[in-house]
């Protein structure tokens, strides 16, 4: 151990008095403070009770839309994930290809065009999409079978939302799963087989549960910017916290609409990253000194 | 002699900017939308045609000043107009209590009333509340089509979009049931190939003018009066002299011009 140590170089001494990064650094710091509290003094004078009133409870009804719209499209991401990424990591050169196509697409261009490629390009296939069809039992007046088609899925704007956010969300989800599985050394999946344990035994007991906690942070990042990005949805007629804001926006022409809208999705965000960090502080215990 | 050179040096460099602000003020920047032909639409080269573009010009020959054209989204076209990236908004925006407090608006250079658009096969009737209960209708928002709508039509789903292209898009698919546009917007979509699904409805009756104004006008920053009366005496001009109804005739086969008020 004392080797090591004296390998590390000190760290220099701290500069005195005030050289000018440090005079720039603070001179930042101070613009940004103005900036929040001109922003809070402006939320504290511009407090209209009236607008609270009238649109609090659309932008709550929104925030129901936009947490549940990127819940279900995380966990179908999540589940699509998983084969997406056994085609990454597949030794098969069409699977991987396959895999790597997919996650090219996805990475490489703007979710934006992938929600408009969804809603506008599927509208335009609409007899063909009518064509598939299969019948499940509905309870009305007693159990009946009725007829779903792709396009009955398709002609809700939310389901569209749902469908481009879940093809995103699993090839960025794909890559961190291969990432976190292929950081861990070879060497455990050597001393599990060695030890005569099955593949998927390795995978599931010793591999992903060290994965895991190498992809937390990154699954948090994601799970952020999908909240972020849901905003995108407002424009494929989604009322989700967005859509909503733009409506008091619209209705209003106040500004603050916009800035409340912020504030909420901070909120969001603010919790989310001390979640991840409060799960990781728990899972990573064993390896705390 | 130091002190003099500065007082002959502020006095000129005041000179420069009263006369870059007179210069600037001699090109007027209009803001249109281009999504809502025939009155504004920009061409796949990048060009903003149609009536409201033709008559700002007409304008702006009237008043003697050159004008150059601004495209901004219609969501954010007030606001854009306050920060100013320009300088008046001629864009068939229709003069209502609530722009009114943010915008000053001249008198109305058009009027046309407002209609909804259904499927050919539609079932449906007539254009009431309890025609259209339970369907679902698609408007623009920021518009007074939907300020009408979600007022009056409150059994049915109404969902708003950016703009009028993508709500004709959604009733031909048929993820919706009507469309509320402006009868010439309308009109203009069913001549054209792609509204060859659809058809007018009809009109909703009556149509108050505390949600459609008196017509659409032409919105200047508050305050100022001078421009406003620029505007007023230009229209008048134009009505006078022929020109208003030589791009009316252009464009239509009837006077969009509406009741003189």
């Amino acid at each position: 151990m004392s080797a090591t140590a004296t390998m590390v170089e000190r760290p220099p001494p701290r500069a005195r008095g005030w050289p000018r990064p440090r005079i720039a650094g603070y001179a930042l710091v101070c613009m940004w403070i103005a900036f929040g509290l001109g922003i809070v003094a402006y939320l504290v004078l511009a407090w209209n009770p009236a607008f609270f009133a009238k649109y609090a409870p659309a932008y709550l009804k929104g925030l129901g839309v936009t947490l549940s719209l990127v819940a279900i499209a995380m966990v179908i991401g999540a589940i699509l994930s998983v084969p997406v990424a056994y085609g990454r990591m597949s030794s098969n050169r069409i699977l991987s290809g396959l895999a790597y196509c997919y996650v090219y697409f996805f990475r490489g261009t703007p979710l934006l065009v992938q929600t408009f490629l969804v809603y506008y390009g599927v509208g335009s296939f609409r007899p063909q999409l009518s064509e598939f069809g299969i019948y499940l039992p509905v309870f009305s007046d007693g159990l009946t079978l009725a007829r779903f088609t792709l396009w009955d899925f398709f002609k809700d704007a939310f389901n569209c939302g749902v469908f481009a956010f879940a093809l995103n969300t699993a090839a960025y989800q794909a890559e961190i799963l291969r990432g976190a599985i292929e950081s861990v050394p070879r060497g455990q999946w050597e001393g599990a087989a060695s030890l005569g344990l099955h593949k998927l035994q390795t995978l599931r007991k010793i591999i992903l549960p060290q994965a895991l906690i190498v992809a937390l942070r990154p699954y948090g990042n994601e799970l952020i910017l999908m909240i972020k990005a849901s905003a995108i949805v407002a424009i494929i007629t989604v009322y989700d916290l967005m859509g909503n804001a733009k409506l008091a926006f619209a209705n209003s022409f106040d500004i603050q609409a916009y800035i409340w809208v912020a504030v909420v999705y901070l909120v969001m965000v603010e919790i989310l990253r001390h979640g991840v960090e409060w799960i990781e502080r728990r899972i990573t215990i064993h390896l705390k000194r | 002699m130091r002190i003099a050179l500065r007082i002959a040096l502020a006095a000129s460099a005041a000179l420069l900017t009263l006369g870059v602000a007179q210069a600037q003020e001699k090109t007027l920047r209009i803001g249109t939308e281009g999504a809502y032909p025939p009155f504004n639409n920009l061409t796949a080269d990048g060009q903003l045609v149609g009536f409201d573009i033709d008559i700002a010009k007409a304008l702006c020959d009237q008043m003697k000043v050159k004008c150059t054209f601004v495209a901004q989204d219609w969501d954010g076209i007030i606001p854009a107009l306050q920060a100013g990236k320009f300088d008046a908004i001629v864009a068939s925006m229709s003069i209502t209590p609530e722009r009114k407090e943010k915008v000053d608006f001249t008198n109305k250079y058009y009027n046309t009333p407002s209609a909804l658009a259904v499927p050919k096969d539609s079932t449906l009737k007539g254009v009431t509340k309890a025609d259209l209960a339970g369907k679902t209708i698609g408007v623009a928002t920021t518009t007074t089509h939907f300020n009408y709508a979600s007022k009056t039509y409150t059994d049915s789903t109404i969902k708003g979009y950016p703009s009028s292209p993508e709500e004709q898009a959604d009733l031909a698919n048929g993820r919706l049931d009507a469309i509320e546009d402006d009868i010439v917007v309308l009109q203009q979509w069913l001549d054209s190939p792609d509204g060859a699904c659809c058809k007018i409805l009809g009109q909703p009756s009556p149509q108050p003018v505390d949600i459609f104004g008196p017509g659409a006008g032409i919105a200047v920053r508050k305050g100022e009066t001078d421009l406003v009366n620029k505007f007023n005496a230009a229209i008048d001009a134009i009505r006078a002299n022929g020109k208003y109804k030589e791009i009316n005739d252009k464009y239509f086969k009837f006077d969009v011009f509406g009741a003189e008020s």
